[in-house]
């Protein structure tokens, strides 16, 4: 950690981990180019995955990654709010629950009972959600995982007191960007594109697969005329359902249209 | 926080920093003997292998990979090997080429963040790697470049650097034009000389006078350095097929962690990854790393875990390396996958994570639905003896103060790089007091 004294004016940045997988924590090590500049403009006050030292709050910008699972970290991201100027959430986990959200579909009790011998030792929650469920929430980046690129707007803005320019269009304008052709139109591949928000450039139809939802709905998602239309391409209501439920499974909007498919009954 | 009189201490480190995901350590120490050692895991569990039952076998390397976002390829691969086991496909030798490719990006990536963010500056008493880089600014930008390589290769085979997309059940979904890949070439040898490099730099360090007495386990094949395929075999000189090697491992669910322990048949903790690796395939190594290892003293068995951040520096020169060569060498697989059409049985695929082995075993229907799935990572492996090396450590070293034994306990830990988000996805975390 940076050196601390009382004249260090640098804003102050820390980076929590809730119920999540590091990568999105691991986006902020991944900006290789910028890293070092980013130590020198702010105070990594808070970091575990980086840094053995730790100071105390209040923190200017607080990164949060991950869901809320157990009780323990339901008290916890209290007192997260509580220290954080700014909270911003990044990630599936943090911003929908993320795959650990598929719990929130099933019967009480089943999940730990499959994966542990004595689910009594536990202490866990039936639930995984997202941290705006349990504080207020200064902003939500979006991604499984985050984009690097709009991690260092978004620093950038909240340092500079702006608003961040990260887009919340659909992802098929960046997938129109680069030309690919159509993989739903021109071979009928379940893509979620054209409800799920930009900011993986449209990754997946570039080697020719269908979108998968990594960055959530995108703004007035319009999923019940996508979904009908991957009916007319012939995708049972189970497929669709199963396509809506993956890391943003929970986020409301794709949540509703898994619903409606699963109840549509031709699986 | 150590507290106590010299001779009836305790040490609890709550929260171990530079390590993936969250873990507490708790050592007790009566009269001079280490009475009890705990590495407790605290992540909370998210269920994967419940989770995957009812999903298609094709949706499993898309949805593992998000249990570790520092080795999701890792996942992508093991899954890929089982769901190709349990349907009898055998991927042809240039779809297996690229995903070798891949995965010495990961190895790159996640060893280079390793050596220079996370377990150097312990050898050079800094906090973290800003601290370090205040001291020796290229050294860091070294490693941040080398890393940086690691992640061009992720984007350029799997599309991104967490979590790639291209990867499927039988192969790819587009295999990488020739010129991207070529494009690697310069990338990469200037890694490789950076990785020559940190050999030289990480041989320098002064390294706690600690021998450890492992058990080691790593994939083994006679052609290779294993990494995405490979025997499972033992220092003892046993040798499984991965079926017979996931029958043999027992995981215990204790109180005090959300992962699983895991033991040989039950009984014995045995030790993965880099130091296993290289007991067990230094044969294997090309000249290059074979020849920094000569030149870093190691010798045919590396046993002080201290040293272990020599050994991930013989593997990044070997993946450097090797990335190269498959460069040089790369014929796009065509068709870019195999087809694989599901068929109701049980699989296993194993392959070396950068911090040690992981091996999945996935029931699936005749429709390709999951119906029980299995994911044993190398952290929960590791845990048992990581907690052994402890006491050694800790024994070895009761004349130092509380500050510099809880730091040494800490570098202990993160000698053998655990990944604790893997290993809560399966394991838990309870904490109990005695």
């Amino acid at each position: 950690m940076s050196e601390i004294s009382a004249t260090d004016a640098r804003p102050t940045l820390a980076v929590w981990k809730f119920a999540s997988c590091d990568g999105c924590q691991l986006s902020l090590l991944d900006c290789e180019d910028e890293l070092l500049a980013l130590a020198g403009a702010v105070r990594i006050a808070h970091f575990t995955e980086m840094s053995r030292t730790s100071t105390d709050g209040p923190y200017d910008i607080s990164l949060v990654e991950g869901s809320i699972t157990t009780p323990d970290d339901a008290e916890r991201i209290q007192q997260v709010r509580r220290d954080s100027r700014h909270l911003v959430t990044i990630g599936a986990c943090a911003t929908a629950g993320g795959i650990q959200g598929l719990r929130n579909f099933a019967a009480e009790g089943a999940y730990a009972g499959t994966v542990y011998a004595h689910p009594e030792y536990l202490k866990t929650l039936e639930t995984s959600t997202p941290i705006s469920d349990h504080v207020a929430v200064d902003y939500e980046l979006h991604g499984c995982p985050i984009d690097r690129r709009q991690l260092l707007e978004v620093l950038l803005a909240f340092l500079a007191g702006r608003r961040p320019a990260v887009a919340g269009h659909s992802v098929c304008q960046e997938c129109k960007g680069r030309s690919n052709v159509c993989v739903m139109v021109a071979n009928a591949t379940p893509c979620l594109g054209p409800v799920t928000r930009a900011g993986c450039g449209g990754l997946c139809p570039s080697v020719g697969r269908g979108c998968f939802g990594c960055f959530g709905p995108s703004q007035s998602a319009n999923t019940i005329s996508l979904a009908d239309q991957l009916s007319r391409n012939g995708a049972t209501g189970e497929l669709v359902s199963r396509l809506f439920r993956t890391f943003n499974a929970n986020a409301p909007v794709f949540r509703a249209e898994s619903e409606r498919q699963s109840a549509r009954g031709d699986a | 926080m150590t507290h106590g009189s010299k001779s009836d201490r305790t040490i609890g480190i709550e929260g171990i920093s530079r390590v993936e995901g969250e873990g507490s350590l708790r050592v007790v120490i009566h009269d001079d003997i280490v009475t009890d050692v705990a590495l407790e895991i605290f992540e909370p569990p998210r269920y994967f292998e419940a989770l995957l039952v009812g999903r298609h076998f094709s949706e499993a390397p898309d949805i593992t990979a998000r249990i570790c976002g520092i080795c999701p390829v890792a996942y992508q691969m093991s899954a890929c090997a089982a769901m190709e086991d349990v349907c009898g496909v055998t991927v042809s030798e240039r779809v297996r080429a690229l995903r070798r490719l891949l995965y010495c990006g990961e190895w790159i990536q996640s060893h280079a963040l390793h050596v220079y963010l996370l377990h150097a500056p312990d050898f050079l008493s800094c906090a973290d790697a800003i601290e370090l880089a205040q001291r020796d600014r290229r050294a860091v930008e070294r490693g941040l470049e080398i890393k940086r390589t690691g992640n061009l290769i992720m984007e350029t085979v799997g599309g991104r650097a967490v979590h790639p997309v291209n990867v499927r059940v039988g192969g790819f979904y587009r295999a990488p034009d020739r010129g991207a890949i070529a494009a690697l070439a310069e990338p990469l040898r200037r890694a490789r000389d950076g990785a020559l490099a940190t050999v030289s730099w990480v041989h320098g360090f002064e390294f706690p006078d600690v021998v450890g007495e492992y058990r080691f386990v790593a994939l083994h094949e006679p052609e290779r350095y294993a990494i995405e395929a490979g025997r499972p075999s033992s220092s003892e000189g046993l040798d499984y097929t991965v079926a017979q090697f996931a029958d043999l491992v027992v995981e215990e669910h204790v109180a005090r962690s959300t992962a699983l322990h895991a033991r040989l048949g039950g009984a014995d903790h045995y030790l993965t990854g880099p130091l296993a690796r290289y007991a067990m395939n230094n044969a294997q190594l090309a000249p290059l790393a074979a020849e920094a290892a000569r030149a870093a003293g190691l010798g045919d068995v590396c046993s002080n875990p201290f040293k272990s951040i020599v050994v991930r520096a013989v593997e990044l020169v070997a993946a450097c390396d090797e990335a190269l060569a498959l460069v040089e060498a790369y014929e796009p697989p065509e068709p870019s996958a195999d087809l694989v059409e599901p068929r109701a049985g049980i699989g296993t695929g194993a392959t070396e994570a950068p911090r040690g082995l992981l091996f999945h075993q996935y029931e699936i229907d005749d429709a390709g639905i999951i119906r029980s799935a299995r994911i044993v990572p190398p952290t929960s492996q590791n845990q048992l003896t990581i907690e052994d090396d402890l006491r050694r450590v800790v024994q070895g070293g009761l004349d130092l103060s509380d500050h510099d034994l809880q730091w040494r306990c800490e570098q202990s830990v993160r000698n053998h790089d655990p990944c604790i988000s893997c290993a809560a996805h399966f394991l838990d975390v309870s904490v109990v007091r005695t």
